[in-house]
This record gives structure tokens, sequence and C-alpha cells, in this order.
């Protein structure tokens, strides 16, 4: 909670999208997590995202369920359609936005309980099916929103506030994307912006379902010694095994953060990806036998780094081939929304004529 | 990297830009809270703790403070600070049980002060509640010197600067008046134990140019011509008038020749109005009055027909400027405007005919007395300057922040302290939390534009020239403009060790003045890191020592901030708060001496 809400004064000298828009048009209302919640600067990462990549607020679709972390819709892209759905069925209804108007960028948010507990089933065959949308999981090892209980991403011997220890094992969310054909993975940390919002870009612009796992403290209930999911745990376990850079198609190819070479010094660790709009993702992962355009050779790597008690994150995999839920059901080109009343329902003769061929 | 120090009171002085350029140090924001609460004779009293005459000042200060304020740099226009103090002035109560009073034991030293304009009067303000004997040789019958004489009651009724005047003068100053100092040997030699000479810039510049003596009685010289006016000397002008020069002294000239019969008012300068002097509102108040004003003529000759003033003749300029900016003129032809009078409105001179060169007081090459920038002494240590006496004409505001630092010196040299080991300023700072979302100030942003000053109507104000033009802020009008003021003075302070670097402020801050990043060689070169980056060089950025977790710094360029405190709410932890920062400013007999202390 704030005692007002955002004052609409900008600094005089932001600077405008292709769209003419600033920074603060992609925002939303102001937040009511509380103070200091990772799930803000996760907002905050995706309005920087979307504003980078000058995304038509109109033309996007924000989609969630329920905890803190699905609250968070209302605080970004306040002129974008949105869908506030029930606990751990974002999947669904995302996937019915996205089916029924292939045009809208979906942005599902959803947390470890809404996805992981309540809700993996969805997110299983939202996965499997490739629906064309960016499917965030706000991690912080809880249930927030009721008040702090361990939620499935809980790691053995993670402790609560008040000191009782989990023991049952967490499910990771990369590892399970991986393992159900997901064609875009990624993790991050909401305190690494320069990670995320790279991925975030790439993510948007991935045809197909872009899973991005992020590390989002719960600043109240999970941010106390003895947390695997708090500020300084992750910022002292954080391995970035892979780092991304999203270069839209319009702009040169220009090398930024990324060397050709690795700080280790192999040259070969460099992949230049290219998405489905034209925009390129450039990977280089850190250790010189991990390919992650290759998907065992993934889930290898973040199993090992698992082991070692390190948290893996970067754009973890990506297949650029992948088909999508409209390509794989060979839909219509035009969003399903768009079509003539008469074509969308050609009427029971129609129909009668079509269930003849199963009779 | 070192941290930026925020111990030193210069730090969070500069982020209050208002009090900052003020000379006398205003303490604006917090005269502007009192003013929304309706404490209208506090807000006066804090006010006069600095600048002496707040209904004088509120009605002409030339308000540096004004280009100065971060709501300049937010929407345009900054808050109508001067215009405000006017409505602490209207709307005061009986404020004088509240001033300082004179003791009934004096501490045995006398001081002659000379003239009586607001620079002299301040120091009597400050030295007489101290126990000093004061005495003010005042060579008109009147106080306030140029704010009397010059300045036309339609910009500045005689009651608001009689109240002011009186404040002081009623702690019991010995008053002289039509005592015209000529010799300051004499006023030495009655035994007083120092002497600040306020005595003003008093000579108007003359124009030496053909026909300039051939018909006197209709060329007059600014300054002098609206003393004559102010004491009705002067009563009426010839119909076509031509000024010269477009400083303020032109403005008021104008304005009064306008309110004397003259109809045919034609202001003439010799460049292109971006480089005039006179302050932009004076010049949109002439014109309002249908003066005219003309570009780009240099004075060439007066016309003089069989004795009389016909007219006046200018080149017609061309200005170009060179690569380096420097200007230069073409004439294109030659022109003549017909008038029936000229005033010359060119500036003033000092002039000390009355001070002896025997007396250790030095000269310098352009005849003005030698005087310390700081301790205002002469090189004759029991003579003080201040105001446009001390480095020539500037304005009140100046001439009162001079009798400040003059006071403090004219008290240690009489206490036989050293004058160059001056009080320091100091601060406080004051938590502004009532609760978790709760602050003991408005810290809501307000989208309102700067309200727009009434004036009198143009039919009426012409009838008399007491009429006051500016008729002040309604009631609504105040309300919104204390509202437009964003608190500067109401200060984030960060305490590095608390961060946890979850980045809630950075994603908060609406004017994107929040960054956290690596530190970098130079303050210079961390100034292109940020969200933002710092471009504007006047406005300092913060930078933390390094935070807990990443070693990185926190880094807030002061310059766009709206003290919304938004920062602090979201701020798991507490590492950014919201002060009331309140700047102790040293005053003549006590290190930090201030007789309202500055609230939410
Ligand atoms: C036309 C005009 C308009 C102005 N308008 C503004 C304005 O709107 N806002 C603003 O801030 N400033 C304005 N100024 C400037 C401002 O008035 C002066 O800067 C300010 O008054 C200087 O104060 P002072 O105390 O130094 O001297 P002054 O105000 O000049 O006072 C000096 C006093 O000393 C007396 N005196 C001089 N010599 C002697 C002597 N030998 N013996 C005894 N007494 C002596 C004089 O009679 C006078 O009373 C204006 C100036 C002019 C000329
Ligand atoms: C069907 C159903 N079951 C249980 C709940 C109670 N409930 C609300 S939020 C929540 C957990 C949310 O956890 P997570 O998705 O991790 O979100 P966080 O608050 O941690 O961001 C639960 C169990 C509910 N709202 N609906
Ligand atoms: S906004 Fe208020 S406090 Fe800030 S500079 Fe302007 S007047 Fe001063
Ligand atoms: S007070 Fe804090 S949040 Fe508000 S503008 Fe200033 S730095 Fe930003
Ligand atoms: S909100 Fe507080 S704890 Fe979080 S980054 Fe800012 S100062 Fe640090
Ligand atoms: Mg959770």
């Amino acid at each position: 909670m704030t005692s007002i809400a955002k004052p609409i004064a900008t600094h005089p000298r932001l600077k405008t999208n292709s769209l003419g828009l600033t920074i603060r048009d992609y925002e939303g209302g102001m937040s009511t997590l509380c103070a200091g919640c990772g799930h803000d600067s996760v907002t905050a990462a995706i309005v920087q995202a979307a504003w980078e990549l000058a995304l038509p607020p109109h033309r996007a679709a924000k989609m969630s369920g329920i905890g803190c972390s699905s609250k968070t819709t209302a605080y970004f892209m306040k002129q974008s359609h949105g869908f506030n759905s029930v606990h751990g069925r974002m999947p669904s209804v995302a996937s019915g936005a996205a089916a029924a108007n292939r045009g809208l960028n979906v942005i599902g948010i959803s947390g470890d309980g809404d996805s992981l507990s309540i809700g993996l089933g969805q997110l299983t065959h939202a996965i499997r099916r490739n629906t064309n949308m960016l499917y965030v999981i706000e991690n912080n090892g809880v249930y927030g929103l009721t008040k702090g209980q361990f939620s499935a991403s809980a790691d053995i011997g993670s402790k609560l506030k008040k000191g009782e220890t989990n023991e049952q094992p967490p499910i990771d969310p990369v590892l399970l994307a991986l393992s159900v054909g997901a064609t875009f993975v990624g993790r991050s940390f909401s305190g690494d912006k320069q990670q995320l919002v790279p991925i975030l870009k790439a993510a948007i612009s991935h045809r197909g379902l872009a899973l991005v796992d992020v590390i989002s403290p719960c600043v109240t209930f999970n941010n106390h010694e003895g947390s695997t999911k708090s500020y300084q745990y992750t910022r002292d376990h954080d391995v970035a095994a892979v780092e991304a850079d999203y270069i839209p198609v319009c702009d040169p190819i220009e090398i930024t953060g990324l060397g050709a070479q690795s700080s280790n010094g192999h040259a070969d660790s460099l992949r230049v990806v290219q998405l489905h709009d034209g925009g390129t993702v450039r990977l280089r992962s850190t250790s010189p036998d991990y390919d992650p355009t290759d998907r065992a050779s993934a889930h290898q790597h973040i199993s090992a780094c698992q082991r070692r008690g390190e948290i893996a994150t970067g754009l973890l995999f990506v297949d650029s081939g992948s088909r999508s839920l409209h390509d794989v059901l060979r839909t219509s080109s035009t969003p399903l929304v768009d079509l003539r009343h008469e074509d969308l329902c050609p009427g029971s003769a129609a129909l009668d004529s079509l269930m003849k061929r199963f009779r | 990297m070192d941290p930026t120090d925020v111990s030193d009171p210069r730090y969070y002085h500069k982020v209050v830009d208002c009090q900052w350029a003020c000379p006398a140090h205003t303490n604006v924001p917090a005269y502007i809270r009192l003013i929304a609460q309706g404490r209208y004779s506090e807000s006066y009293l804090l006010n006069r703790a600095s600048n002496v005459f707040p209904g004088v000042l509120g009605r002409t200060c030339d308000r540096p403070c004004e280009p100065a304020c971060r709501r300049g740099r937010i929407d345009e226009k900054p808050v109508a600070i001067c215009r405000l103090k006017r409505v602490a002035a209207d709307l005061r109560d009986d404020i004088e049980p509240f001033l300082p009073k004179a003791p009934e034991q004096k501490n045995g030293k006398r001081i002659a002060l000379i003239g009586a304009g607001p620079a002299s009067l301040t120091v009597a303000n400050d030295l007489l509640p101290l126990g000093y004997t004061v005495t003010i040789f005042e060579k008109n019958r009147e106080p306030g010197g140029l704010m009397r004489i010059n300045i036309p009651s339609f910009r500045l009724p005689a009651q608001v600067l009689d109240d002011e005047c009186g404040y002081i003068i009623n702690m019991g100053a010995e008053m002289r008046y039509g005592a015209a100092v000529t010799s300051l040997a004499a006023v030495l030699d009655e035994g007083f134990d120092a002497v600040f000479v306020g005595s003003g810039a008093p000579k108007g510049k003359d124009l030496d140019i053909p026909g300039r003596h051939d018909d006197p009685a209709h060329v007059h010289i600014g300054i002098d011509w609206l003393a004559n006016v102010h004491f009705e000397h002067i009563k009426k002008i010839e119909p076509r008038v031509i000024i010269i020069g477009v400083g303020n002294t032109a403005m008021d000239c104008c304005r009064s020749a306008k309110r004397l019969g003259a109809t045919d008012v034609k202001v003439v300068a010799r460049r292109g109005r971006q480089h005039f002097k006179a302050s932009p509102w004076e010049l949109e108040d002439a014109e309002e009055e249908q003066v005219e004003i003309i570009e780009n003529h240099a004075p060439k000759r007066m016309v003089v027909e069989n004795g009389t003033l016909v007219g006046m003749e200018f080149d017609v300029l061309d200005w170009t400027e060179d690569a380096s900016g420097k200007q230069t003129s073409r004439v294109l032809r030659t022109e003549t405007i017909p008038c029936d009078a000229v005033i010359l409105a060119i500036g003033q001179d000092n002039a000390f005919p009355w001070i002896e060169r025997d007396l250790g007081l030095e000269f310098n090459k352009w005849d003005m007395p030698v005087v310390d920038s700081e301790t205002h002494q002469s090189t004759n240590p029991k003579v003080f300057f201040g105001g446009d006496a001390a480095w020539g004409p500037k304005n009140i505001i100046w001439a009162v922040a001079h009798g400040h630092a003059a006071a403090i010196s004219i008290d240690l040299f009489c206490q036989g302290e050293d004058v160059t080991k001056r009080p320091p300023q100091g601060m406080n700072l004051l938590s502004v939390k009532n609760g978790l979302h709760s602050w003991a100030y408005d810290n809501g942003f307000d989208a309102s534009g700067r309200q727009v000053m009434r004036h009198e109507d143009l039919t009426k104000r012409f009838r008399d020239m007491k009429v006051e033009v500016e008729l002040g802020f309604s009631a609504e009008q105040v309300a919104t403009e204390v509202s437009r003021c964003l608190n500067c003075d109401i200060q984030t302070q960060f305490n590095a060790p608390k961060c946890i670097e979850c980045d809630a402020c950075i994603d908060v801050c609406p004017t994107a003045c929040l960054t956290i990043t690596k530190a970098q060689s130079s303050e210079a070169e961390l100034r292109k890191h940020l969200t933002v980056p710092a471009t504007n060089a006047d406005q300092d950025i913060y930078h933390s020592s390094p935070l807990p977790q990443t070693e990185r710094l926190m880094v807030k360029d002061e310059d766009v901030c709206l003290h919304c405190g938004l920062c602090a709410e979201r701020c798991p932890t507490a590492a950014w708060e919201m002060q009331l920062f309140d700047l102790l400013q040293p005053k003549a007999g006590a290190t930090c001496h201030e007789e309202v202390p500055a609230t939410v």
C-alpha cells in the first residue's frame, strides 16, 4: 500500500519508444503488495520489456490466477486486457484467449503455489499445447497471500519464519518444463533486471509458450535466514548458466554485453538463435559443454547445478523451430475473433454434413 | 568513490532550490506549508526571520528563488513563491507581540547606520535585540530608501512599508531624519563603536549625446524623477514620453508616466528583448498598460527646436552574433521618434563625496570602497558596507542579506572577536513519518498550473498613482498554489547498511531519480550510468557507501525528485527515510538563532 497514487509527473527527459510512449505509459495501478516484494520488481521488468519492445498495449492480455503474484497484472499495462481467473486455472483461460485471438500478446502471471501446487496439471498441459504466451512464475517458495505456508517449490531444509523445516522435495518448474516439451525456458531473479529484462523480451517474442521462472522473494514471509528464496540466499547461490541478449529485428546486430568469446575463453559457446518475429537471441553459456539449444544438454546441466546447490539462471533452453498451438491445429491465419460469424459458426446444415462424415 | 557527505548542511540546503537561491535563505517550503494550514502569522514570522520585509518583498522581490524552483523543472512554471509571501503578509494577525524586543539594559555599544534603506534597517533589526544602541542617519524624512522613494506606490503601498520599517524602528532606533551625512569623519567623531554605510547607489546615470542639455526641463534622470514623483514635486508629464533603457527603473518610469497624464509612452532599448534587464513580469505589466517597447534603437541625439524638445533621433541597429557569441551591431538607418519628454533610466552609480579619503578607508580604481565580500568590513575596521553601497546596485533581498552578514560582523567586532571567524551554518533533521503510510506533510502531487495574479481593472488603475495593481491571490488560488510546492525541504535520507537491494524504491520513483549501480571511476562517469543520465550539472547526485549484498551503490539524482516519499513508503527496511531539513542560518548574537523553527 501507499498513501498516494504515483504522481503523474515524469522525468522531463524520458525517452519514448517507436509508438511514442514513455515507460510510464506501460505502468498500471499502484501496487498493494508488501513493500519490498520481489513481485513488484518483476512487474517493473515486464513494464520495461514491454516498453522496449513497443508492444501496443491494446494488443496485450494479462492473465492470472490467485496469489500475490497473480495480483500483479493490475500493476502494469493498465490499458491492456486482462483476466484474473481462479486459483491455478490461469493456463486454461489464457489458452482460450490465445486460441480465440492469435494476434494477442498473452502475458500470464502466476505463482509457485498457483502453478506448482494447485495448478500443476494446468501448467504442464499448457506447456504441452505450446500455447503462444509468456508464462511467468513469480517463485517465492511460499503461499504469500495466505500468509506464508510452504509451496511445492520450497527446497528441502528451507525454514519458515517460525522455524518449521520443509522436508518434501521441491518441484523445479524449469526441469519440469523441459521434460514436458517446453520450447522456451528461462530462470532469473527479481533483483537482477539486467538479466531478467532481455529474457522477458525474448520470451514475449517467442512463438509458443515461454516459461520464465523468476525467483521473487517474499519479503514478509520468506526473506529470513534459513530461507532458500531470500534476497541474500539467491544472490549467494545464483549462477548465470547462460547469458542472453535479445536483439529485436530492427536493431543492428551490435555485440552489447556478450563478447564473442566467453570469459573462460571458449569461443564456441556463443549461439545466435533467430526467433519467429525476426529478432535474435544471443546466448552464451558459461560452461563449454552446455548447449542451450539442446534439450538433453540443458536438462543435464541444470540438474548438475541443482546438485551443487546452485541456482542456474539465464535463458536456459530455446527451440527456435517450435510449433505453437495454432501451427499444430492449423487454425485460420485470421484470428478467430475476427472471422465473420457465418464463417465461425456455419450453421446446422454444415454441422450435419460434418457429422455425416463420422457416421 | 567516497560516499556523499550529507552531514554538511550544504548538501540538503542545496536540494531546497528556492532557499538555496534566496540570498537571505528564506525557508520557502516551510512558510508555504504554514500558509496551507492557515497559519499566516507564523508564516509571516518565519519569513521575517530571514527576509525582514515579507510584505514588501511579497510584492517587489526580484525573486531569484522562482527560476530556481524545482517545480519549474517538472512542469515549466515555478511555484509563485513571491506572491505566496504576500499572502502571509496580507492575512497575518497582529504579530507585534511576537517580534523581537530590545532589552532595557543596553550593552553599551553605539552603532551608526548611514541611510535608512533595507540594508541599514536589517542591521538595526539584528542588532537592537542584542542591546546595541543604534542611530540611523537618513537624508529624507521617511525610512525605506529606494523602496520608499523610487518603487511606485501602485506596486508597493506606503502602509506596507510603514508597518515593516516600523517593526524595526519601534524597537528603539534613534532616527535622525533630514540628516544627510556630509562627513564620515564627523560621524566617527561622535564616538560610535562601528559605522554601517547603507547609503545605496544614489546617482542616476546621464546620457552624453548632442542636445542633451538644450531643453533640460524635459529631460529627466529616472531615479530622480521617480523620487520627485514620490515627493509630489512632479504631478504631471507631457503626453509623449520616451524612456531610455529597459531595466526595472525604466518599467517604473513608463508606468508612472502613464499615471501622470502621458498618453504615448515608448520604452526604447539598444538591444533585443532577450537582453532586457527588466523582469519578464514587469515587462508584461507595462505592455498590459499599453506601453510600447522598441528594440534595437541606439540614442543618437535629442532634437530640440526653438528651445523645446520635439523628438529623439536613433540609430536603428542590426545585431549579429559571431561564433564566439560576441555581439556586433550595424546601423541600418536613422530614425526620429517625436516626443515631448525623455526619461533616462540607464542605471545607477555610487557616489561617496562625503567620505574623506584620509580615514584609512581605501578606495579602488573605480572609486569604490574596498570591502571584504564575506565580512563587509572596509579597510577601516570600524566601517562596514552593505546593500547597493557596497558593490553597486542590486536589489532589496540582497540588501537584506548583506545587512544580516554585516550585523554578524559588527557584533563580533564590538565584542572584540575576529570578524573572519563566522558562526557556521547548522541543520536539524527530523523524521516526518507518522505511520506506515502516513506522513506529517502532504506528499501528494498536485498537477495544477501556476496561478495567474489578478490585476486591478485597467480603467481603475490610472485614476490614482496609489491604486495597487496586483490584487493578490483569491482564497482558491492560494489553496491551489500552496499545493504546487513539492516540499523540497522534506529530504530523502539513505542508510546503506539497511538496504536489501529489492529495487522497490527504484521501481516506484515517478521521476526515475534512483539507480542501484556499480561504482565508477568518478562522479562524472557515474552520472552517465543512471536510469536517466544526470545531465543537469547544477544539481547534485547522491551516492551511498557500498550496499551490503552486492557492493553496488545507491545513487540519487536530486534534479527532479518530487519529494513524494514513495521511495521511503515502499522501502521494506526503512533504508530510505523522509526527514524535515531545517537550515540553521547563523545570525548576529547567536550561532544558530531562529525566531521560528520550521515545522511541517
Ligand atoms: C526605480 C527602482 C525600482 C526598483 N525596484 C525594485 C524592486 O521591485 N525589487 C527590488 O528588489 N529592488 C528594486 N530596486 C532596487 C532596490 O530598491 C535597491 O537595491 C535597494 O533599495 C537597496 O537598498 P539599500 O539599503 O542598499 O539602499 P537604498 O534603498 O538606496 O537606501 C539608501 C538610503 O540612504 C540614504 N542616503 C544616501 N546617502 C545618504 C547620506 N549621505 N546621508 C544620509 N542618508 C543617505 C538615502 O536617502 C536612502 O534612503 C529598484 C530600484 C529602483 C531605482
Ligand atoms: C481454490 C483455492 N484454493 C485455495 C485458495 C487459497 N489461496 C489463495 S492464494 C494461495 C496460494 C498462492 O500462492 P502463490 O501462487 O505462490 O502466490 P504468492 O502469494 O506466493 O505470490 C492459496 C492457497 C484459493 N484462493 N482458491
Ligand atoms: S517546489 Fe516548493 S520547496 Fe521545492 S523549490 Fe519549489 S518552492 Fe521550493
Ligand atoms: S521522494 Fe523518492 S520516490 Fe519520490 S521522487 Fe524523490 S526519490 Fe523518487
Ligand atoms: S526499497 Fe529500500 S531496501 Fe529496497 S532497494 Fe530501495 S532502499 Fe534498498
Ligand atoms: Mg508463492
